[in-house]
């Protein structure tokens, strides 16, 4: 039993390092307090993307023949925890962990070609038409159709909650191509062009003010079935793959450990009578019971980790790690709103970025985060979703 | 024991729900929270109409007579709607003051005011440094000759914008967090001297960081005793809070509600989302905190007349029990509606920014967790 790193892995972390202080002097300015990935300029992220790319560690998931740095898992994760705690920009999940798998893994060789090199080398922003206004939790009751007409498809329906659709190029979706069989067993991969004639993209404005999520409407939009990655109606277990590889790093431990840090630093600023908030018996202990269920999380996540490096396949185990993750991620949120005190109220972010803020730097935002961190246990599989997985799944009840 | 309401008081609530309903729906709130003015000055107007301003203020003053019952009746409703007028800033607070510390003159002058719809007050207290110590002042008031001269920096003073008046808390003896040295001082926001920067706040109101430089206050605007104003504020504060707990008592109903309808409506895999167990037992759990709310508020309410410590263990108990209920019941909502919680556009967020907001305001759980303590520690001792 051994919880330390070797030291090749040691050394690859130190890279990692140089690596991310070098990007750093690189890397336009980003907003003041506003480390959430959806906050970020289309410009922003292309650039670390960039960055990543010309070192040849854009895709840490990929298998080395298809462009990833043959990273072991280990490696994987140490590559996550440095930049989660360096803060740096992150990669979009859409192409790279997503769409990028699902085609080098399904897609045949025309598809491989044409797509693979242009996710690695961000020319094209993806983004991931799963959920609609009907089938949230039950996605596999969507009903956007997929008509076959000659070498087209004709795709009719409507997409939501469509993470950055407003700078995508390519869209991957989730269609019906079979009505009269189970639902699942009805369900096509389709790789659609967002400058296809019949695209409509609708921004949806979320809680805090931001502009992350979108609709997309699709009216008889024209998509060639060389689009399709894989067989007609085997969709899902595409699908099913995909939420696999969507696992890897949903803890976010080093980016919590980050916040925390953060957190400490407020609340060692703010004064409560005189003294500093942390202080404070009351707040000291709170601070003091979410480091702690953060330490749990992140031997959870060694362990997955070490299993999988053993050849084990991520189970549902990880749906522990999104629960968790999650609720401490939305934890620290309301922590920090509530150690910055009245300056959680000013609404800084309609006041456009140029303007000083009206309390401290640290408070602004910091009630729109709280706001804004609510989707968390929503997304990716509601935390109820991820707790039936684990029933039926782990306890098999 | 008698908890029902009284005929003038049902009439009360049914006024104010049929006005609400009426000019105050969530598509109306949407539009004017988002005009430059921020809100439609013919609800102040209406409000006066309607008794409502005066409701609690004494009738040798143009007040019903009325007395915490009645806010807490109005509040509630206020809190169903998301109202952003400053009833409590204005009535409770600005009123309270005046109506038991001020001097006859004052109570002639402002009271009729305030009753008339003509004064909107905002409460210029929360400092910097001070978190939620009401004592904890920089903000000083010096006496020279007939007037005071008044300098500092008030933070998030809530409907400041809308307000004429300001009622500022300003040292005028003693060291930085005395809770002697405290005076109350009411001041003409146009005065030369006074600097605002008007911003929206995360719920949709308004607010403005105030600062006072060198700003001359006629002797005749202290309210209260000099050097004694805190045993006052203390009294109005702990009324702001009954009155703001209703509030989020109102807003802790809509939500429940919203999210039952929800769960029956939504359908996934093939049932409405209400079948579900799990579900079900989150939304009973809102329920019984949003009743803990309503309870508790009226627990604040009927003690607000007692002896200082019983009225401040009750308005401290009360805080943190809206704290706590408010908390749940709003973030269960988002997470019931699904997706659909997170938009700006579906009411139910605008609910939870609310009670978010209303936790940190005249002290958050924590803070009252602690008078509550200290209190009860000096009672047994």
């Amino acid at each position: 039993m051994d919880i330390s790193f070797s030291p090749e892995e040691e050394a690859f972390r130190a890279e990692v390092q140089a690596f991310i202080a070098e990007a750093k002097t690189k890397l336009p300015k980003t907003d003041v307090g506003a480390p959430e990935a959806a906050t970020r300029s289309k410009e922003d992220y292309l650039a670390w993307h960039k960055l990543l790319y010309e070192k040849g560690w854009v895709a840490p998931l990929w298998p080395k023949e298809y462009g990833g740095p043959g990273w072991s898992v280990t490696q994987r994760y140490i590559f996550g925890e440095e930049t989660a705690k360096a803060e740096t920009p992150v990669t979009l999940p859409f192409g790279l962990s997503m769409c990028g798998p699902v085609i080098f893994t399904f897609g045949n060789d025309e598809q491989k070609k044409k797509f693979l090199p242009r996710i690695l080398s961000g020319e094209d922003w993806w983004c991931q038409g799963y959920s609609e206004p009907s089938s949230g939790s039950d996605l596999a009751s969507l009903r956007t159709k997929a008509v076959r007409e000659g070498d087209y498809y004709i795709v009719n329906g409507q997409k939501t909650w469509t993470t950055l659709a407003q700078y995508a190029d390519w869209i991957f979706c989730l269609v019906r191509t079979n009505t009269d069989v189970k639902q699942q067993e009805g369900i096509s991969f389709l790789l659609i062009d967002m400058k296809s004639p019949g695209i409509t993209v609708k921004p949806i404005i979320v809680l805090d003010g931001a502009h992350e999520v979108n609709e997309v409407f699709f009216d008889n939009v024209k998509v060639p079935v060389a689009n399709r990655v894989g067989e007609e109606n085997k969709g899902w277990t595409y699908a099913k793959f995909l939420l696999v590889h969507e696992r890897s790093g949903i803890a976010r431990v080093a980016g919590s450990k980050r916040a925390v840090e953060r957190l400490k630093e407020i609340a060692r600023a703010e004064l409560d009578d005189g003294k500093p908030l942390i202080e404070t018996d009351s707040f000291a202990h709170k601070v003091a019971e979410l480091e702690i269920e953060l330490s749990a999380l992140e031997y959870t996540e060694l362990r997955t980790l070490a299993a999988e490096s053993k050849g084990q396949m991520a189970g549902p185990e990880s749906s522990i790690l999104k629960i968790r993750g999650t609720e401490i991620q939305q934890r620290i949120t309301e922590l920090t709103e509530e150690a910055v005190g009245y300056y959680a109220l000013p609404n800084d972010r309609r006041k456009g970025s140029n303007e000083y803020p009206v309390g401290p730097d640290y408070a602004v935002g910091a009630a729109g985060r709280y706001f804004n961190m609510r989707k968390a246990s929503i997304y990716g599989g509601s935390n109820e979703i991820q707790r039936n997985i684990i029933a039926k799944a782990v306890l098999g009840l | 024991m008698d908890f029902s309401f009284t005929e003038e008081q049902t009439l009360l609530r049914n006024s104010v729900e049929k006005y609400l309903a009426a000019n105050y729906k969530y598509e109306d709130w949407r539009k004017f929270t988002r005009s430059e003015a921020g809100r439609d000055p013919k609800h102040w107007s209406q409000f006066a109409e309607l008794g409502l301003l005066a409701a609690p203020l004494p009738e040798a003053h143009g007040g019903l007579g009325g007395d915490a019952v009645s806010s807490m009746i109005i509040m509630q409703e206020f809190g169903r709607a998301l109202v952003v007028e400053p009833y409590v800033p204005t009535v409770v607070i600005g009123g309270g003051l005046i109506a038991y510390g001020g001097s006859d003159a004052q109570k002639e002058e402002w009271l009729a005011k305030i009753a008339g719809g003509e004064t909107i007050m905002a409460f210029a207290f929360a400092e910097p440094q001070g978190r939620y110590n009401l004592a904890d002042l920089t903000t000083t008031a010096k006496k020279q000759g007939s007037v005071f001269v008044l300098s500092g920096h008030k933070a998030v003073v809530i409907a400041a914008p809308w307000a004429d008046q300001l009622i500022v808390t300003a040292r005028t003896s003693g060291g930085r967090r005395d809770e002697k040295g405290v005076s109350v001082f009411l001041v003409d926001k146009k005065s030369k001297g006074v600097s605002c920067r008007d911003f929206p706040t995360m719920d949709g109101t308004q607010a403005s960081e105030i600062t006072f430089e060198n700003v001359e206050v006629p002797s005749d605007r202290l309210i209260g005793e000099l050097d004694n104003g805190l045993p006052l504020v203390e009294r109005v504060v702990d009324e702001a809070i009954a009155a703001t707990c209703a509030e989020a008592t109102g807003a802790m109903k809509v939500l429940v509600d919203a999210t039952v309808e929800y769960s029956k409506q939504r359908k996934q895999f093939g049932v409405p989302i209400g079948k579900f167990q799990a579900l079900q037992h989150h939304m009973v759990d809102m329920f019984v905190n949003s009743e803990q709310a309503t309870s508790i508020t009226l627990m604040v309410t009927l003690k607000l007349g007692e002896s200082e410590v019983a009225r401040k263990m009750a308005a401290s108990a009360a805080k943190v029990q809206i704290g706590n209920s408010g908390r749940f019941v709003g973030q269960g909502a988002i997470q019931i509606h699904g997706g659909m919680g997170m938009t700006d556009e579906l009411n139910v967020g605008h609910y939870f920014k609310r009670l978010t907001m209303i936790d940190t305001l005249y002290g958050s759980i924590d803070h009252h967790l602690k008078r509550y303590a200290a209190l009860d520690a000096d009672k047994a001792a």
